[in-house]
């Protein structure tokens, strides 16, 4: 039952590369940036939970919502210095300020607190394993996918079914036209990077727990993961997010378990240049013609 | 005023520095120093990013020193001590061994604690025909160049790095009776290649089988797919040669798989940090390989602890404590076998150095200057490490 468990092992991997591409799918579609430093709100939020759980004695669920309303503050905190003036900014110009912002961001915490790695404590969830047709799962591992597939049920309500949400549509389908039906245009791309860098501290603590080991530049890779993850499912496209970063994430433990492991990293590459070449607007994206 | 002592200050010293070079250097030629003295050169990093190495290299220097001192010095020889600290640099190494060797005219010296720094002095001593002893640097370069040629006047203390593969692989045939095992090893690391080369090497020779072979990157985080490959090839035991970072992930996210083979690493796992990655329980039945453990009964090593602790307010004393004690104890041997302080006499005898016991074990030099001896095997039991056994190569 080797290849059951490699399965779940890359739905678990997976759910947290999806909860970090939501963030970068929601900006994109509302403001079409890229927002580089993503992966390191994703950082800021491990740390946040873990200096809650450690040093407040916090459970598992207050510290993951404290972390969740931390880096919602601190999402919206960078949206406001660093992108807003940069608004009608070329576009080049808004990329290159996100990756100032995300060294600024990693170097920042590497001052305040040091480079040395940090590790969360083991005993935040119950850890028991059980056996399903020869595979051992793990409970922190369900409760993980039980939290990712929790947030994103909400996320789905939030942006279908509330007034905000409908405003984000309105704004991400065409900025003027929302402003003149009278849509707080600033207001609602505040709120996109509030829910999106919550879902990612949201995924900071999620990691923590997992694997235990955090560090100022551990939002890195999975920030660039997360990112591939956005494009192959149609960056801009909320579902195509989640089911990317599914997908993504079995990929690579298939690659592990074919004893590829040192390729795991080239592969989510290679996936990111056949979809650029081949698809590139995604798996759920519809080739829109450009309106002359 | 104070400008003007200072003048005054600074003149008389390199007056008496002169002085001293001249009479060292009367002694140099009348013989190869005075015959009641040994001098003896220790360049060690006192300050300095590795400092801590340097200073319990330096405690077990001194400790030793003394010793041989207080019970009439080696055949009447005191030793006298001169050192330098490298600050923890390669530069302020070479610098160091210059002034060793030209101004004080020492007969050996001992250091550096990491290999690199004792790699920059390496030129010197050989060109000056100084024995140079590294209590501390396992790489193979420390006295082997690069092009494989053995630097004759440098020795060392410690076991090379792969040559704890060596051990792990005996440690598995002969204490645990193993004959199938996998290597999961660090890609990125020269020091984790050597070790599972040399681990594959004698596990196969012993009839052993390799059953898994498989390699993670420095810094990757997420194990798991790669170790249930492991586990569905059903090896008893697993070799994690690696650093503490990755190691602690990997021993947790193993025992979550339901590994529970024995693992076992080397001296790169050795950091309190690997406890609170790996968590207590996931550790247990894992070993690591040291130079040396205090909780050895052996009796040469339990002396050894109890002089320690006496002179340190019971302080344990730790690998590095033992290996700059022994480096002392390493050169005296030779010293006494050669009769003399004649470098070129004592370098001959140093590479003859066969079952020398000392406390980190029994050396054997071979003829790459790499100490053949024995390695201690520690055993983690509820996250503190306990000596299980020792391994002779």
């Amino acid at each position: 039952m080797e290849w059951l468990q490699q399965l779940i092992n890359g739905i678990s991997l997976g759910s947290i590369y999806a909860l970090i591409a939501l963030g970068y799918t929601m900006v994109y579609g509302i403001i079409k940036l890229i927002n580089f430093a993503h992966g390191d709100v994703f950082m800021v939020g491990a740390f946040v939970g873990f200096y809650a759980i450690k040093g407040w004695g916090l459970g598992f669920f207050p510290a993951l919502l404290f972390s969740m309303a931390f880096c919602a503050v601190f999402g919206v905190l960078i949206e406001r210095i660093a992108y807003k003036r940069l608004r009608n900014a070329t576009r080049i110009a808004a990329l290159i300020t996100a990756i100032g912002m995300s060294l600024l961001i990693e170097y920042g915490v590497i001052y305040a607190r040091g480079a040395q790695p940090e590790a969360y404590p083991d005993n935040v969830l119950p850890s028991t394993s059980f056996n399903l047709f020869g595979a051992q799962i793990s409970s922190q591992s369900l409760f993980i996918l039980s939290v990712s597939v929790g947030l994103m049920i909400i996320l789905q309500f939030i942006v279908h079914r509330t007034k905000i949400g409908k405003a984000m549509r309105a704004v991400s389908h065409d900025m003027d036209a929302a402003r003149l039906m009278g849509i707080n245009v600033d207001r609602t791309i505040s709120y996109t990077f509030a829910i999106g860098s919550a879902l990612a501290g949201a995924a900071g603590v999620i990691f923590g727990v997992y694997y235990t080991k955090i560090e100022p530049l551990m939002g890195i890779i999975p920030g660039l993961k997360a990112f591939v993850a956005a494009v192959l499912g149609g960056i801009g496209i909320i579902p195509g997010a989640m089911v990317g970063g599914l997908i993504l994430g079995v990929v690579e433990s298939v690659v592990s378990a074919m004893g590829f492991s040192l390729w795991r990293d080239a592969a989510a590459f290679i996936i990111l240049i056949l979809i650029l070449i081949f698809r590139p607007s995604g798996i759920f994206g519809k080739n829109t013609r450009e309106k002359v | 005023m104070k400008k003007k002592l200072a003048s005054v200050f600074m003149a008389s010293t390199i007056f008496a520095g002169v002085l001293a070079g001249c009479a060292g250097g009367a002694k140099e030629s009348s013989g190869g120093g005075n015959s009641d003295t040994i001098k003896l050169g220790i360049n060690l990093e006192l300050s300095g990013n590795v400092a801590s190495y340097g200073e319990s290299m330096s405690k077990g220097i001194e400790m030793a020193v003394d010793e041989i001192n207080k019970n009439g010095g080696v055949d009447g020889k005191k030793f006298d001590v001169v050192k330098v600290d490298n600050k923890s640099e390669a530069a302020e190494a070479t610098n160091g061994i210059i002034k060793l060797t030209s101004q004080d005219k020492v007969t050996a010296v001992i250091g550096a604690a990491t290999s690199g720094n004792t790699v920059a002095q390496a030129q010197i001593a050989n060109d000056t025909k100084t024995v140079l002893i590294a209590p501390g640097g396992t790489s193979p370069t420390v006295t082997v160049d690069e092009k494989g040629k053995v630097r004759p006047f440098v020795f060392r203390t410690s076991f090379i790095d792969p040559f704890q593969g060596t051990v792990a692989a005996n440690f598995a045939l002969d204490t645990l009776k193993i004959k199938d095992a996998a290597i999961f090893a660090d890609n990125s690391s020269d020091y984790a290649k050597g070790l599972s080369d040399a681990f594959k090497e004698t596990f196969e020779a012993a009839g052993g089988k390799i059953a898994a072979e498989e390699a993670y990157v420095a810094k990757d985080t997420d194990f798991r797919a790669t170790l249930t490959r492991i586990k569905a090839k059903n090896p008893s035991f697993i070799f994690i040669p690696g650093y503490y970072e990755e190691v602690g992930l990997i021993v947790k996210q193993a025992r979550e798989l339901g590994i529970d083979v024995p693992l076992v690493g080397a001296d790169g796992w050795d950091s309190p940090k690997l406890v609170d990655l790996a968590g207590a329980e996931a550790l247990n039945n894992t070993y690591l390989i040291n130079h040396y453990s205090s909780e050895d009964p052996d009796e040469k090593v339990q002396n050894f602890v109890s002089a320690f602790k006496e002179k340190n307010n019971g302080e344990a004393p730790n690998a590095f404590n033992a290996l700059g004690y022994d480096t002392v104890y390493f050169l005296a041997d030779a010293v006494k076998r050669a009769g003399s302080t004649d470098s070129s006499k004592i370098q001959a005898e140093l590479a003859k150095t066969k079952d020398l016991s000392l406390v980190t074990g029994v050396v054997t030099i071979d003829e790459n200057h790499h100490p053949i001896k024995t390695a201690t095997i520690l055993e983690y039991v509820d996250g503190k490490q306990v000596f299980n056994t020792k391994v002779n190569p």
